[in-house]
């Protein structure tokens, strides 16, 4: 299956750039799970772990995220948060 | 002229400053590189945040309703000057260009009947600006415990401002710093940040197709435009940083150079002198033994 381009941007660096099977965000209104081929979208984001799936049965990696908003278009899916944690 | 011991004493201490101004360029010259860096970093976001914003105001119409850091207050009587200096001196010009170049845009805002207020962020500005303009001090921003410039200090001194901008302290806000163009060049800039200039809305999302918003454009917009004020600010104290190590760098490397001109010219100047005495010595001595 086509994988999903997801980066992870905050104003101090660009925190991630890869290829990913899935990414949850925990968006304003509510989390949601990302795969490749979205339909553009658009959310403000809550603060909350943000988790990424590798492939479709690898375990999450968790990212803690604060403030931002996430953008989905045919590129890929774009977070930009004002704080990232590892 | 001078005693040999007061020349020798004169370029030993010329000597003992070349060194501070080596070394201190040094230092600029490896700070500036973390400095370019941090910048060059915080590229993408400011990139992508530019887009979006371009991409949103297209689809939203300006009206009476609209978010303010947007539309303004609807007058542009007073208007606020934040000028963005360094916290240290020895600088070269860098801190002096910054201040003309916000004081000139306030006179001529006053020139055309403004009134002009002026927040200061950084220590180095604030001298001479509480010099020439002490009544129109709107606010002084504490800057002096920040080594390297993170994105929290931005937004305090963002929401700061936003919080200034909503008690109708100002219509409209300019923020002066020096734009970095290379080690030797930077380049005073001053720009708009409240109400927020939107990017041309040309940039066009991309295929076209219907890009659902969750909520809605307008609160989405709403959110992002104090974070879009923050963030120009960041970008500017970013640049700041990176130009205030290439002036200082600059300056350290010319006062550098003087210093070593200086000690030539003392070198020579010492040298005659000792053969002077040595030939009054000696032609003493031989006078001296002709009159046997």
């Amino acid at each position: 299956m086509a994988s999903l381009h997801f980066e992870l941007v905050t104003p101090e660096k660009l925190v991630r750039s890869e290829e990913v099977h899935m990414v949850v965000v925990p968006g304003t209104e509510g989390e949601f799970g990302v795969l490749a081929g979205h339909a553009p979208f658009m959310s403000t984001i809550k603060d909350g772990d943000l988790a990424i799936y590798k492939s479709e049965n690898a375990e999450p990696v968790k990212i803690r995220i604060e403030g931002g908003f996430a953008e989905v278009n045919e590129k890929g899916l774009t977070v930009l948060a004002e704080k990232a944690e590892v | 002229m001078a005693s040999l011991k007061a020349l020798k004493i004169r370029i030993g201490s010329v000597k003992s400053t070349q060194k501070i101004t080596k070394a201190m360029k040094m230092v600029a010259a490896a700070k500036l590189r973390r400095a370019q860096e941090a910048a060059v970093a915080g590229r993408p976001y400011a990139e992508r945040l530019e887009k979006v914003m371009g991409s949103l105001a297209s689809k939203v119409t300006i009206s009476a309703s609209s978010p303010k850091l947007l539309a303004g207050t609807g007058s542009d009587q007073v208007h606020l000057i934040i000028v963005a200096t360094s916290e240290r001196g020895l600088a070269g010009a860098f801190n002096t260009n910054i201040v003309r170049a916000a004081r000139k845009k306030a006179d001529e805002l006053v020139a055309a009947g403004k009134t002009v207020k002026f927040y200061i962020a950084g220590k180095k500005g604030r001298a001479v600006i509480k010099r020439f303009h002490a009544k129109q001090i709107l606010a002084d921003h504490e800057m002096g415990h920040i080594k390297n410039v993170a994105f929290t200090d931005a937004q305090a001194l963002a929401e700061d401002v936003i919080r200034r901008y909503e008690a109708g302290e100002f219509d409209v806000a300019h923020l002066f710093y020096a734009k970095f163009q290379s080690a030797l060049v930077q380049i005073p800039t001053g720009q708009q940040i409240i109400p927020v200039p939107l990017p041309e809305s040309s940039a066009d999302t991309g295929s076209g197709a219907a890009v659902e918003y969750e909520p809605d454009e307008e609160s989405i917009l709403a959110d992002l435009l104090p974070r879009n004020v923050a963030i120009q600010i960041f970008r500017a104290l970013l640049e700041n940083a990176a130009s205030e190590q290439g002036s200082r760098m600059n300056a350290m490397d010319n006062a550098t150079r003087n210093a070593g001109d200086m000690i030539n010219r003392l070198s020579i100047q010492y040298n005659r002198t000792r053969q002077a005495a040595i030939t009054t010595e000696l032609v003493e001595i031989i006078s001296g033994a002709e009159a046997l």
